[in-house]
């Protein structure tokens, strides 16, 4: 375990930058923390959070794929792949490291997507470990440890600096090539800090909240209960939800005329709009209640089938505090339980 | 008031007056409420809720509930009340299936406001004489409840009712001053450029989740031109990085006339974008051209910019801009 | 690194109409030859850059070693302009995707009943012909064929010409309504197929078509003694990705383009009535 003196913190923001693009938590012109770019001078927010995850370093809101030059009959097809630069990114917090697992089991299984695996090859994260849980804050639930996230590094904030643990060769790499910060310490600090955070995270008001009879096998029972009729009825159908969230990989594939050839991007897509899966014939989830049902499903079953029980959501709270209409996973597992024991 | 509201809705259920409740439901956390619509006094009792934190703007919802079977009780706000006569306007709800109650609001709570005096982990809210008792997992702190208003009640353009059946409460009055052109006005006065800045660095954030439009009591296209695959405009994300600024435009002047200034559209945005200052300024420009006009004050209105009068002005005249 | 998101620009050689709104576009690499290999019932993401991208079934049996067939029904965007083009047009094709019918696992040694309603036999097109050139692998065949009309059959003169003369082909074309110059069966495809006494021994039934020619038939198949476990279909959602990622054409927790198209009926029973 290293340990970085808190008045050291810039310089091993600059030692990081010199190496490669530095991005963290910085707070926004609306006083919101969003992740940007370090330069000297820019200070890292003290928020618990950032508004919107840390997935679009991954899978950005929208990229370009290719492009096809078109003449005459001709169509040229134009592979505009280049290596990602390298990046590292701070300050990652243990749900959102989390939810890089999740989008790793969409992505980078076969056929493997180049694009997400390009920047995850070139991204060294660095989480950084939660001192100040919110009451949405829920990721114990999906076994996840807000005082221990994974990530290459992981960071805690102790009261005169900051310990840091390489968990992987990268990790290890960023944490040499900053060694000259650093000094040696023992996991004492950090072992106090743990338990202080973890005695929070313990009255936190979802800490009671499990996936106890959610997950893997329950399509058949979750798919026809009548809670999704009250559950998705306030709902506006808008993707607030889904953009927020850190494991939503939906995307869509469009293509763009630039005036000199066309552009094929994709960008990210919603399960909640309403032409989601809309066909020239027709659409088999024609009402708000089935796009819901979608979304939810997916992440507490259809997710879970898939990847050995692992559920589809790392409780990191974004659509407890961003949706219009304040529903939400935690409302909807809850729900379902209910149902579920009074069946 | 919730008490009052609750006894008022199942009266109204038990005479078969209405068979529905379009109300507010009670969440997880005090401030997490999701608009609801109850059919029986068990799930009154259980969930439905009125208070600081009831922001929704329920007159929308009406547009679909007002087309099921039989007639449903809704609550409104002062400023939701204009909401629904705008509606009631462009035809878009039916009034005879509808019965209003009016309740009053002095300003509603943003718990964003909270949050950033560094309130966290928040497990109850004690509302009481203008001021609000926070409990959290790291202690209670107490916080006056003005302190915590919503950025568009700060500027709230009238606590009257402009329609209703029955009404709870006091009336409030249309306030004729309530500074909420202020922000507009700085950006007038801004140059170009800066004002170009402005823009582009508030909408740079949007990520188009279509929570404003979808939100929007004025926007009730069957199919609105950006989800319309042969439009040539649909897309869900910028290809340029002007896109967002297109679909911001383009929908403020879609309401433009319409916009009651319910504020919605800011309250939802994730990326809390001021998004309402586009629609303030098409409302000033219409005052300012046209006369005073509020969308929604009277359905029976003329709307200026579906009007012609000989003496309007041309294009270019009015051009201050 | 290969990337399947990527597609590969393609000749359409011929275009040949097959009903008033069904064409069939023949696609080459521009070098010749085939842009890839294929099994029966898989599909390919067919675009147009500018217009859009859509998963079409690639209706060639793998057993053509010169080209590739796409059959499509003019219903939207891409497949207007599909309809509109001119040989020698190049489009962009990606592929292959999906499962495919078993024809070398379950279905090889049965006697085979294929059922098809209007552009649904562009599927099994790919089937039968798999089936021709292996003749040996394969029992009795028996193909229920109908549409609209006898100018909505498509592949008419194939089917005339060369199915109906394979050894132990039974073809059963019918139409919908009484039409002059028509002196075959008149009649639905779901009633067809009681009408002709199928055997189930040994047999599997592979059944693509409208939704609704899908869900009478079955019933009727099962009459006919066939269990769920030997009869396949092919399913048609919107997709984006053709690989399981995009996130729109699932089923439960099945995706239609990578896990499907081809499903077997008792797979479809285990997932929600969805589609």
């Amino acid at each position: 375990m290293k340990k970085l003196q808190k008045t050291q913190l810039q310089p091993f923001f600059a030692a990081l930058a010199a190496n490669a693009s530095l991005y963290l938590p910085v707070d926004n012109e609306v006083g919101k923390a969003e992740f940007k770019k370090w330069q000297d001078g820019v200070q890292m927010s003290t928020a618990l959070n950032t508004l919107r995850s840390a997935k679009d370093f991954f899978f950005p809101q929208t990229e370009n794929l290719m492009e096809f030059k078109m003449e005459g009959k001709r169509i040229d097809v134009i592979d505009t792949r280049e290596e990602c630069e390298d990046f590292v990114l701070f300050g990652v917090r243990a749900c959102d490291a989390a939810s890089f697992a999740i989008l790793d089991r969409v992505y980078l299984v076969d056929p493997v997507d180049t694009y997400y695996k390009n920047r995850r090859e070139h991204g060294t994260v660095v989480t950084l470990a939660c001192g100040r849980p919110a009451e949405t804050c829920f990721c114990g639930t999906f076994g996840i440890d807000a005082t221990d996230p994974a990530g290459d590094v992981t960071a805690w904030e102790l009261a005169d600096g900051y310990a840091l643990r390489a968990n992987t060769e990268k990790g290890e790499a960023l944490l040499a090539s900053v060694a000259a910060l650093l000094t040696d310490t023992d996991t004492a600090e950090v072992e106090a800090e743990q338990a202080r955070v973890r005695a929070i995270l313990a009255r936190l008001p979802l800490s009671g909240l499990t996936t106890e009879g959610l997950g893997e096998g329950m399509t058949k029972e979750f798919f026809a209960r009548p809670e999704w009729a009250a559950l998705s009825e306030a709902c506006l159908g808008c993707g607030t939800c889904t953009f927020v969230c850190p494991t939503c990989q939906c995307y869509d594939i469009r293509d763009f005329d630039t005036g000199h050839g066309i552009q094929r991007f994709r960008c990210w897509d919603s399960c909640m709009y309403s032409d989601f899966t809309k066909m020239a014939h027709g659409n088999p989830r024609t009402s708000q209640l089935e796009r819901f049902r979608q979304r939810f499903m997916h992440k507490l079953v259809y997710f879970p089938d898939n990847n050995d029980g692992i559920f589809g959501c790392v409780g990191c709270g974004r659509c407890l505090a961003r949706c219009p209409i304040s529903m939400n996973i935690v409302k909807v597992m809850k729900a379902l339980k209910k149902g579920g024991a009074e069946q | 008031m919730q008490a009052m509201m609750e006894k008022r809705a199942k009266e109204l259920l038990a005479d078969g007056t209405v068979n529905r409740v379009l109300g507010w439901s009670a969440g997880e956390f005090p401030y997490d409420i999701t608009p609801a619509v109850f059919e029986t006094a068990k799930e009154l009792e259980d969930a439905f809720v009125y208070n600081d934190f009831c922001a929704a703007n329920l007159s929308k919802y009406l547009v679909k509930e007002s087309r099921k079977e039989g007639k449903i009780l809704v609550f409104l706000k002062p400023c939701d009340t204009y909401s629904f006569n705008q509606l009631l306007a462009e035809h878009r709800i039916l009034r005879e299936n509808i019965y209003v109650i009016g309740v009053p609001c002095y300003g509603k709570a943003d718990v964003e406001k909270l949050k950033a005096m560094g309130i966290e982990g928040i497990t109850g809210i004690v509302m009481q004489n203008g001021t609000y008792t926070v409990e959290t997992v790291y202690g209670d702190q107490t916080v006056k409840a003005a302190d915590a208003m919503a950025e568009r009640c700060l500027s709230c353009k009238s606590k009257k009712h402009v329609v209703y059946d029955e009404l709870l409460g006091d009336e409030g009055e249309v306030d004729a001053d309530c500074n909420r052109f202020d922000m507009v006005e700085k950006l007038e006065a801004m140059t170009p450029d800066e004002r170009f800045a402005f823009w582009r660095g508030e909408l740079s954030r949007c990520i188009r989740c279509n929570a404003c439009r979808n939100v929007c009591p004025a926007c009730t296209c069957e199919q609105c031109v950006f989800d319309n695959p042969n439009s040539g405009v649909s897309q869900k994300a910028a290809v340029t990085s002007f896109e967002e600024n297109l679909f911001h435009i383009i929908r403020a002047f879609h309401v433009a006339g319409r916009c009651t200034d319910c504020g919605e559209c800011s309250r939802v945005c994730p990326q809390h974008i001021p998004l309402h200052l586009l629609n303030r300024k098409f409302i000033k420009d219409i005052n300012e051209f046209y006369g005073d006009y509020q969308a929604g004050a009277d359905p029976e209105a003329k709307p200026p910019l579906g009007t012609y009068d000989k003496a309007d002005r041309e294009a270019g005249e009015g051009g201050r801009h | 690194m290969n990337e399947t998101l990527i597609p590969y620009a393609g000749v359409v050689t011929e275009i040949t109409g097959q009903t008033p709104d069904v064409k069939t576009f023949r696609v080459e690499a521009p070098e010749g030859g085939k842009l890839f290999e294929h099994l029966p019932g898989q599909c390919a993401m067919l675009s147009v850059p500018g217009i859009s991208e859509a998963m079409i079934s690639i209706t060639s049996s793998p057993t053509n070693r010169d080209f590739m067939e796409f059959s499509v029904k003019k219903c939207g965007c891409l497949t207007d302009w599909l309809h509109a083009m001119d040989e020698g047009q190049m489009i962009t094709v990606r592929g292959p995707y999906g499962r495919h019918f078993p024809v070398e696992e379950e279905l090889k040694g049965k006697n085979l009943v294929f059922v098809a309603g209007g552009i649904g036999l562009a599927p099994l097109r790919s089937v039968i012909n798999y089936v021709r050139d292996n003749r040996a692998n394969y029992g009795r065949v028996d193909i229920i064929y109908g549409s609209r009309s006898k100018e909505d059959l498509v592949y008419y003169n194939e089917i005339v010409s060369e199915w109906t003369n394979t050894p132990d082909f039974h073809v059963h074309l019918t139409i919908d309504r009484e039409q002059e110059g028509w002196d075959g069966h008149v009649g639905f495809v779901p009633n067809y197929i009681s009408e002709l006494e199928l055997s189930a021994v040994n047999a599997c039934a592979l059944v693509c078509g409208p939704p609704i020619m899908i869900k009478f038939s079955l019933p009727n198949l099962l009459q006919a003694g066939f269990d769920k476990t030997q009869i396949f279909t092919t399913m048609e959602l919107r997709m984006k990705c053709g690989i399981g990622k995009c996130g729109r054409c699932n089923i439960g927790n099945k995706y239609v383009c990578k896990d499907g198209p081809v499903f077997r009926f008792d797979q479809l029973d285990e997932l929600p009535d969805e589609y």
